[in-house]
C-alpha cells in the first residue's frame, strides 16, 4: 500500500492515514491464520478438479494417466446417459425440495408466530428434525417408517387393506424429495419464524383496522416481510443440497437403475466407484460452475445487507 | 366474540401440536424401537415389553465405543481448531478494521459457496497422499475448514458489539493485548462464542459428506456408522435404533439451546 509511497507525499497528507504504525503491520499477521488455510482449501482443490479434468487419470485402466485429453471427459459425460438423467434428476430434486421447504416453512411460520398454549415445547418438536444427522434420517425413513414389510407406513397401509408400498424402490426420487425435505422444513421455518417475529404488531393492527382481512395482510404485508428471509433460505438451501449424498448413499445407491442419481451422487460413483477421476472431476466442475451462479446473488445481497449496517 | 376466538385458539393449539407430533413422529419412533426387542422391533404395535437389550448389543456387538470417541475428536477438535484459527483475524477486522476488511469478510463466506462435490476428488487424494485418510486428524481439518467462515463472522459480529471505549480504558491503565483479550474481551463475548461453539459442535457431529468419504475404518465416526448399517428384512432394527437414539439425543438437545446462534451463523447475520 502506502509503504513505498515518498515521505514528501506523506507531510503533504495531514493525518495519520497514510503512515502504518509498527503495531499494524502485526496486526496484519493476525489475518494469516484464516486466510492462508482458507486460500489453500479454495485455491488447491479446486485447481486440481480443474486440472484432473482435463487430463487422463483412471485408476482402472492407468495407461496413459495424467495425458491432456481436452474437453474428452467432458464430451464423455455429456454422451453417458447417466449424466442427462442425473442433471434432471438434480434439477428436480433442487426445485422439488425448495418449494416444499419454502412454502411449508411459511405456512409454518405463520401458524406459530401465533399464541396457543405449548407453543414453544411444540416449535421445539417441529426443529428436531435440523439435528438429526443425515445418515440417521435417512435410516429411519428407510428401515423403520418406508419399508413394505417392517416400516411403519407399510403395517398402517396393510391395517386399513390397502396394498403397502416399497416406496424408495417404486418412487425413489420423490421418497429421497420428502426425506431431504423433513430436514429442511426445520431450518427454513426456524429463519422465517424469526424474520416474521421482527414484523412490526402495529403495522398489522394498523391493517386490521383498515379492514384488512388475514389474506390481504399476509399477501401485502407478511409475504413481502419476509421476502430477503426467503431469499437467504433459498440461497443457502441450494449450496447444501448441491452436494446432498449421505441420504441417497444410506438409502437407494442412486438406484433402481440411476432413477435417483443427482449430479453429487454421479461424481462419486465415477470417481471413488469406478475409479475414473477425470471423468468426475468434471462432473465436478458442473456442480462448482451451478453454485457459482447461486452464490454470485448470495454475496452480493449479503453485500449489501452489511452496507446497510456499517 | 368470546366463545367464537375460544374456539379459534383451540382450533390453532391442536393444528399446532398435530404438525408437531407429524415431524417429531420419526425421532419418536427411533425412541421407541431403541427399547423393544429385536422380535417386537419388526412390528409397528406400542404394546410391547421395554427391554434395554438392543442398547447392550450396540455396546458388546460392535466398534460402537470407536465410533463415538471418534466423533467426539473432529467434533470436539475441529471446533477448537476452528476457533484458534478465527479468533485472531475477528479480532484484528474488529477492532482495526481497514477498508479491505468488508471485502475480505465476504471472501470468507464465499469459500462456504463451495459445494463439496466439486473438490471431493482432489480432496480425496490430497488426504491419502498426506496420510490423513480415515484419520481423525484429517476430519478434524476438513470441519475446521468448513466451519471456519462461520467462525470468524460469529467472532466478528460479537466482537464489533464490544462498546470500544472499554478496550481504550483498559489500555489507558496499561493493559497488554493478551490482558486486553483476556480480562475484558473473553468474559464479554464468552455467551456469544460459546453457543457459536455449540453450533460448531453440531455442524461437525452432524456432517456426513466428508466423513463418509474419507473415512474407512479406523476413524469412521457415528454418521459412517449408522450408514454402514443394513438392517435389512427387519433385522436388528431395535439394535440400529438404539445406536442413532445415543447419536442424536444429546446434540438435539444442544441444538434446542442454540436456536438463535443458530440462524444467526447459518444466514451470515442477514436474519437476526
Amino acid at each position: 500500500m502506502s509503504v513505498q509511497s515518498p515521505p514528501a507525499a506523506l507531510t503533504e497528507v495531514p493525518g495519520p492515514i497514510k503512515k502504518i504504525e509498527p503495531a499494524e503491520k502485526w496486526r496484519r499477521l493476525l489475518m494469516a491464520p484464516t486466510v492462508v488455510p482458507l486460500l489453500l482449501w479454495m485455491i488447491v482443490p479446486l485447481a486440481l478438479t480443474i486440472y484432473f479434468s482435463f487430463i487422463h487419470y483412471s485408476l482402472e485402466s492407468p495407461a496413459g494417466n495424467f495425458g491432456f485429453v481436452g474437453i474428452q471427459n467432458y464430451q464423455f459425460l455429456w454422451s453417458d446417459s447417466r449424466f442427462g438423467t442425473a442433471i434432471l434428476n438434480t434439477v428436480i430434486f433442487l426445485v422439488s425440495v425448495l418449494v416444499i421447504t419454502v412454502v411449508v416453512g411459511i405456512l409454518l411460520a405463520v401458524l406459530y408466530d401465533q399464541d396457543f398454549p405449548g407453543k414453544n415445547v411444540a416449535m421445539l418438536l417441529v426443529i428436531a428434525p435440523f439435528f438429526v444427522m443425515p445418515t440417521v434420517s435417512a435410516q429411519i425413513w428407510h428401515l423403520l417408517l418406508m419399508d413394505p414389510i417392517y416400516g411403519v407406513i407399510g403395517q398402517f397401509l396393510q391395517a386399513i387393506g390397502l396394498q403397502p408400498v416399497d416406496w424408495l424402490q417404486t418412487y425413489p426420487l420423490p421418497s429421497i424429495i420428502l426425506i431431504v425435505s423433513w430436514e429442511w422444513i426445520p431450518f427454513s421455518f426456524l429463519i422465517l419464524v424469526t424474520a416474521i417475529k421482527s414484523l412490526d404488531a402495529e403495522q398489522k393492527e394498523a391493517a386490521a383496522i383498515d379492514g384488512a382481512g388475514p389474506f390481504t395482510q399476509f399477501r401485502y404485508i407478511v409475504l413481502p416481510h419476509l421476502e430477503k428471509a426467503i431469499g437467504v433460505v433459498v440461497m443457502i438451501e441450494m449450496i447444501f443440497l448441491l452436494s446432498i449424498f449421505a441420504e441417497i448413499f444410506t438409502t437407494t445407491k442412486g438406484g433402481p437403475g440411476d432413477a435417483s442419481t443427482t449430479l453429487a451422487y454421479l461424481v462419486y460413483s465415477l470417481g471413488i466407484n469406478q475409479f475414473d477421476a477425470g471423468i468426475a472431476s468434471a462432473g465436478g466442475i458442473l456442480a462448482v460452475v451451478l453454485a457459482n451462479i447461486v452464490s454470485f446473488f448470495l454475496v452480493r445481497m449479503l453485500a449489501k445487507n452489511l452496507q446497510q449496517n456499517a | 366474540m368470546n366463545k367464537s376466538s375460544a374456539w379459534a385458539k383451540l382450533g390453532l393449539a391442536v393444528l399446532g401440536w398435530f404438525i408437531a407430533a407429524l415431524f417429531f413422529f420419526p425421532i419418536f419412533w427411533i425412541a421407541v424401537t431403541a427399547f423393544k426387542s429385536e422380535g417386537d422391533a419388526s412390528t409397528a404395535s406400542l404394546i410391547f415389553q421395554p427391554t434395554l437389550d438392543a442398547f447392550a448389543q450396540v455396546f458388546t456387538g460392535t466398534d460402537y465405543f470407536l465410533n463415538v470417541r471418534n466423533s467426539i475428536f473432529v467434533a470436539f477438535g475441529s471446533t477448537i481448531l476452528c476457533f484458534i484459527l478465527a479468533i485472531p483475524s475477528a479480532y484484528r477486522m474488529a477492532f482495526y478494521p481497514t477498508q479491505k476488511t468488508q471485502s475480505l469478510l465476504l471472501w470468507m463466506l464465499s469459500t462456504k459457496m463451495m459445494p463439496a462435490v466439486g473438490v471431493l476428488i482432489p480432496i480425496y487424494f490430497i488426504w491419502q497422499w498426506l496420510h490423513l485418510f480415515d484419520t481423525v486428524i484429517g476430519l478434524v481439518i476438513v470441519n475446521a475448514l468448513m466451519n471456519l467462515p462461520i467462525a470468524v463472522w460469529m467472532a466478528y459480529t460479537y466482537f464489533s458489539e464490544v462498546p470500544k471505549g472499554i478496550l481504550e480504558a483498559g489500555r489507558i491503565d496499561g493493559a497488554t493485548a493478551g490482558q486486553e483479550l483476556w480480562h475484558l474481551l473473553r468474559p464479554m463475548t464468552m455467551p456469544g462464542l460459546s453457543s457459536t461453539a455449540l453450533l460448531l459442535i453440531i455442524l461437525a457431529w452432524n456432517e456426513a459428506f466428508w466423513s463418509l468419504n474419507l473415512t474407512a475404518h479406523d476413524a469412521a465416526p457415528l454418521t459412517a456408522f449408522i450408514a454402514s448399517q443394513t438392517g435389512s428384512q427387519g433385522q436388528f432394527l431395535a439394535q440400529l435404533s438404539a445406536a442413532s437414539l445415543l447419536a442424536v439425543g444429546p446434540i438435539m438437545v444442544m441444538g434446542w439451546f442454540t436456536q438463535k446462534q443458530l440462524v444467526r451463523g447459518l444466514t451470515f447475520g442477514a436474519v437476526k
